[in-house]
């Protein structure tokens, strides 16, 4: 009997044991808050063998090499800007998915700016024409009677409120 | 009147810079070490790991830094012509052995030859990254005052060896201490 | 026999539709009858000839004949059916094919619904698409033959890149080209209307039903293919401005601006040029990116195999397309007149506005995807311009574009009156900024620009209210007894589609700022029987297993998902590797719920039988998708109104009587509205 006893404690133990003993999973690196730092920083680098990934994303041995570099940076206390630079003086501004701000690239970061500066004042412009144009109530005496005369044949049809809109084609024709 | 021919003058030029984006590539990183020092590394070397090189040696010469490993396709495939370039003796070519084992670098050497005066552990890569090496194999062009002057990206080819790197390698070697003698001097370094 | 049974009706459809875009137009410039009738029966025979083709291909991919070369390189005798299927538009070649049957289908398309149209507008139609045709069909003649054969033959294909074998590829592409393809309709009429010196607001009024159907398509492929990206790369994200999504994004703006200026030039007759422009816009920035995708000239993970050849091929025939419809805009154009007067207030200036900006966004984006080509080829270095660049310069431009969407609705044609409208407006106003002042803090945090997320989403959410319930109150009915829903229903469905897709938009930019703001992850190592938890859900890890797909083998975890011991649901995360092509592949388990997704991805083996796991907890997520869905909807919804029913006989026989009068055609067949607002 005390054997059986044994064998069943043993058992339940057996069985219970992986939820007795689970717990908690850990972070896979050390520091979860400073990791943060770390992707936020490599999410700002191009992967130079996965060239449409991120090295925070990319599985290459280049990126994972790379990202450590970061992580060893960022565990010194380096600030992003100079993490970037460390990476720009060996691979070039290709490694930044950010864009550098240099003469050669002010037309990119201005550009989208004066786009919207040419739109607008485009729009403007335009807009001024419009006002400044002669307006559809001045009809000549003889597109008067024109127009009264499709009134008429119009109302007598299909009713009253499509003059409306008659009336605004006419003067359409006009501009 | 005339703004309605914006458009497409627009338009032809965009189509300009994109016939002209068909012959470029890419995915191709320029190295920004180009007439730049290159950077200075000791490193242990590979047939004799208890001693050390360190580039300061070179100082005064013109050399080739190779990079390569035992996994790499294309350095296999590189590899008879530089064995050939070591033996007409123009320009020594060292080997920096590139996140690899030890033991399967130099197995792969004693298979296919040594075209290296030596060839220098970087286990882990880090003197890789320093140099902005982003694949196998690569191959930088140094001068007399440790400046690089040119890196072939990827294999090197008869082509490349005859067009840009043999006659740079000849300026350089002529060059005085005090003359800069850059790629563009030479037509076939593009 | 098939192959070359393909590549023969290929050769025949080639020269149908020389005959289909040349004498077509030439009989509507020249006005001969005999010539423009034509066009449509050129089109019906020209579909058959490329759906034969078509089936073909279908036909060798469906019976794995690795004789044919394109076969072979995109397909495997292990690959399942539907993927040997849709593996036809996996590659290059195929993809090319799809293009010209979806060409040609909505070329037929418009032969059967344009009976209400001139003859000669119809003819010069369906002589521009018989033209673009040609293009397609001698670049994939010359260049890009699916047909070409494999001697000897392969004794397997090289499958299908694992990444593509998925649902997705079922309908991702289909949908996108449809929508693509869709908006040479629009650029077909806008040529037509520069040929035939017809621009008048009939014009536009035929051609919105087509350009809307192709918009919401393009939205639909465009979100699925987002949709499709975060479930199937393993990483949760869902836009990454690669220049092939870039690609897609820009006929999106510019095709969004045409199908509100059509509006504009339907209704009030005016901005026909600028219309005109966006149409042919609209069609470049397609077939652009139809050359980024396959030139070379770009790095994309969606690029197709390239070949500079093959980019000078869609260079040439760019140049060709897109500079002779700008030179014959530069020469029509002046000709026509500049159409109705407004305001500086009115809706008018609104639409304008939303032009304006929609086509600087595209302006923005693609200057930022040629920029790296622009600089290379000007020997000024190479740079790279990713989502940093793109984060920063797109969204300013959309905030005052998505505040003006909920004035714009509400604004009268031809006047608005500003005061007027602000007093309308000021609950909305209330409304939204209480939202955006407090909805973060019921979320957990705080932030600015999360705040500005939820104050625009909230502003068109109540500007529609307003515009609803204003309208509502306009129409008779309102002590009829009939329900609020059913008065709903019963307003013109250009009404409804509009704020439905408007209402996609605010979904939408709930969705994103969400999600962008409060989503949680962690990437943990779990041993058998761990557990983690998150925004109240435990995931428990029970393990991995062996299995075998059938033609992959993969390791497939077990997590287990309660919420206060109940269980919510049991995730499978699986980390594949394919027969064929053996590259490793994650396959993210997601359990989808309204408000939130949950999101598992099996990361390594760390030893001891622990893996490495990704944990993500994503809210609203879905209301990304769920948004842009809407806004398709939306779509299909304003082109199903009444007034685009195919007009009765004698609507028909009015239809040609009155278009010699004061121009006053379609207008006529509308049912009478109280309010003069329409829309």
């Amino acid at each position: 009997m005390n054997s059986l006893k044994v064998f069943v404690v043993l058992l339940c133990l057996l069985v219970f044991a992986p939820l007795v003993l689970a717990k908690e999973a850990v972070h896979m690196v050390e520091d979860p808050e400073m990791e943060k730092t770390v992707n936020a920083i490599s999410d700002e680098l191009r992967c130079l063998v996965c060239q449409n990934q991120t090295i925070a994303d990319s599985s290459a041995p280049l990126a994972v090499d790379l990202k450590n570099q970061v992580r060893k940076m960022v565990e010194t206390g380096q600030s992003q800007d100079d993490i970037i630079d460390y990476m720009v003086q060996r691979y070039g501004d290709f490694v930044r998915y950010r864009p550098p701000m240099k003469a050669s690239t002010l037309l990119l970061w201005i550009g989208p700016f004066l786009l919207l500066l040419i739109g607008i004042a485009v729009l403007v412009i335009n807009l001024r024409k419009r006002t400044a144009m002669k307006s559809d109530e001045n009809l000549s005496v003889e597109e008067h009677e024109r127009l009264q005369g499709l009134l008429a044949a119009e109302s007598s049809r299909q009713g009253a409120t499509r003059s409306n809109s008659l009336q605004q084609k006419v003067g359409e024709e006009k501009s | 009147m005339l703004r309605y021919i914006v458009p497409l003058l627009v338009f032809l030029g965009v189509s300009a810079f994109l016939l002209k984006g068909l012959e470029l590539n890419p995915h191709e990183v320029p190295s920004p070490f180009i007439d730049k020092p290159a950077p200075v590394f000791s490193l242990q070397k590979l047939h004799a790991p208890d001693t050390s090189f360190s580039t300061k040696e070179m100082l005064g010469e013109v050399w080739l830094l190779n990079v390569w490993a035992s996994w790499c396709v294309a350095c296999r495939a590189e590899h008879p012509l530089l064995v050939q370039l070591s033996r007409a003796n123009i320009v020594p070519i060292y080997g920096l052995n590139y996140k690899d084992e030890p033991d399967d670098a130099r197995n792969w050497l004693r298979q296919l030859g040594d075209a290296y005066v030596s060839s220098l552990i970087d286990y882990e890569g880090k003197v890789g990254i320093d140099f902005g090496v982003y694949g196998v194999p690569e191959t930088f062009v140094i001068d007399k005052q440790g400046i690089i002057r040119h890196k072939v990206i990827g294999p090197v080819t008869p082509a490349a060896l005859d067009d840009c790197v043999l006659p740079l390698v000849r300026k350089l070697q002529q060059a005085s201490a005090q003359m800069v003698v850059k790629r563009t001097e030479v037509e076939g370094c593009a | 026999m098939i192959p070359e049974i393909g590549q023969f009706a290929l050769i025949l459809a080639l020269c149908v539709a020389v005959v289909q875009g040349v004498v077509s137009i030439a009989g509507a410039q020249l006005g001969i009858r005999s010539w423009m009738s034509m066009a449509r029966p050129a089109a019906q025979v020209h579909f058959i000839l490329v759906a034969i083709s078509f089936v073909c291909l279908l036909y060798a991919f469906v019976y794995n004949d690795f004789s044919v070369k394109y076969v072979a390189s995109v397909s495997n005798s292990l690959l399942p059916i539907q993927y040997r299927i849709a593996a036809i538009w996996g590659g290059h070649e195929g993809s090319l094919l799809l293009w010209a049957l979806l060409l040609a289908a909505w070329t037929i398309a418009v032969a059967r619904y344009s009976r209400n149209l001139p003859l000669d507008m119809v003819s010069r139609v369906i002589g521009v698409m018989g033209l673009i045709s040609v293009g397609f069909l001698m670049f994939m003649l010359f260049t890009s033959n699916p047909f070409d054969r494999l001697l000897p033959a392969a004794l397997d294909g090289r499958d299908l890149n694992p990444l593509l074998q998925d649902p997705g590829l079922i309908f991702h592409p289909p949908l996108l080209y449809i929508g693509y393809v869709g908006f040479s309709v629009a650029f077909a009429f806008a040529i037509a209307a520069l040929l035939g010196g017809r621009l008048d607001a009939t014009w536009a009024r035929w051609s919105r039903p087509w350009t809307t159907i192709a918009w919401s398509f393009l939205t639909a492929g465009i979100a699925l293919g987002s949709w499709w990206a975060y479930y199937e790369l393993g990483w949760g994200g869902w836009w990454f401005w690669d220049p092939v999504e870039n690609a897609s994004f820009l006929p999106w703006l510019v095709g969004t601006a045409l199908v509100h200026s059509l509006a504009v030039t339907e209704k009030r007759g005016s901005f026909k040029n600028w219309t005109i422009l966006l149409a042919i816009f609209t069609f470049s920035l397609s077939l652009l990116g139809t050359f980024l995708v396959r030139s070379g000239v770009l790095t994309s993970v969606h690029a197709f195999a390239t070949d500079p050849e093959r980019g000078v091929f869609i260079l040439g025939f760019l140049v060709v397309t897109i500079g002779s419809s700008l030179a014959l805009f530069a020469w029509r154009a002046p000709k026509v007149g500049v159409g109705g007067r407004f305001s500086l207030v009115s809706r008018e200036t609104f639409l304008l506005m939303n032009n304006v900006m929609l086509v600087v966004a595209a302006g923005a984006v693609l200057l930022g995807t040629l920029y790296p080509l622009l600089l290379d080829s000007l020997d000024m270095g190479k740079i790279s311009v990713g989502p940093p660049y793109f984060d920063t310069v797109f969204l300013p431009l959309m905030v005052p574009m998505i505040f003006l969407m909920g004035l714009g609705p509400i604004a009268r044609w031809k006047k608005a009156d500003l005061p007027d409208m602000a007093s309308r407006m000021k609950w909305a106003a209330a409304v939204s900024l209480v939202m955006a002042l407090i909805l973060p803090f019921v979320m957990g945090e705080w932030f600015a620009l999360t705040s500005l997320g939820f104050a625009l989403a909230f502003w068109v959410f109540s500007s529609i209210v307003v515009s609803m319930s204003e309208r509502l109150r306009k129409t008779a009915g309102s002590g009829s007894g009939k329900s609020l829903f059913a008065r709903i229903i019963a307003l013109p469905n250009a009404y409804l589609g509009m704020n439905i897709a408007h209402v996609g938009i605010a979904v939408f930019i709930m969705g994103v700022t969400m999600v962008n703001t409060y989503e949680v992850e962690k990437d943990m190592r779990m041993e058998v029987g761990d557990t983690v938890t998150m925004s109240g859900y435990t995931f428990r890890f029970d393990g991995v297993t062996e299995i075998e797909g059938p033609n992959y083998k993969a390791s497939r975890g077990q997590v287990l998902v309660t919420v206060d011991g109940k269980t919510t649901t049991v995730l499978f995360p699986e980390k594949r590797v394919y027969f064929v092509q053996t590259m490793p592949m994650t396959e993210a388990a997601i359990d989808s719920g309204l408000f939130r997704d949950l999101y598992v991805s099996l990361g390594e083996p760390v030893g001891g039988g622990a893996w490495s796991v990704r944990v993500y907890y994503k809210p609203f997520v879905g209301w990304i998708w769920g948004g842009t869905f809407l806004m398709s909807i939306g779509g299909i919804f304003a082109i199903s109104d009444r007034r685009y029913r195919l007009a009765s006989r004698k609507r028909k026989a009015q239809t040609r009587t009155q278009e010699t009068a004061a121009g006053q055609t379609a207008t006529a067949q509308t049912a009478p509205v109280q309010s003069t607002e329409r829309e």
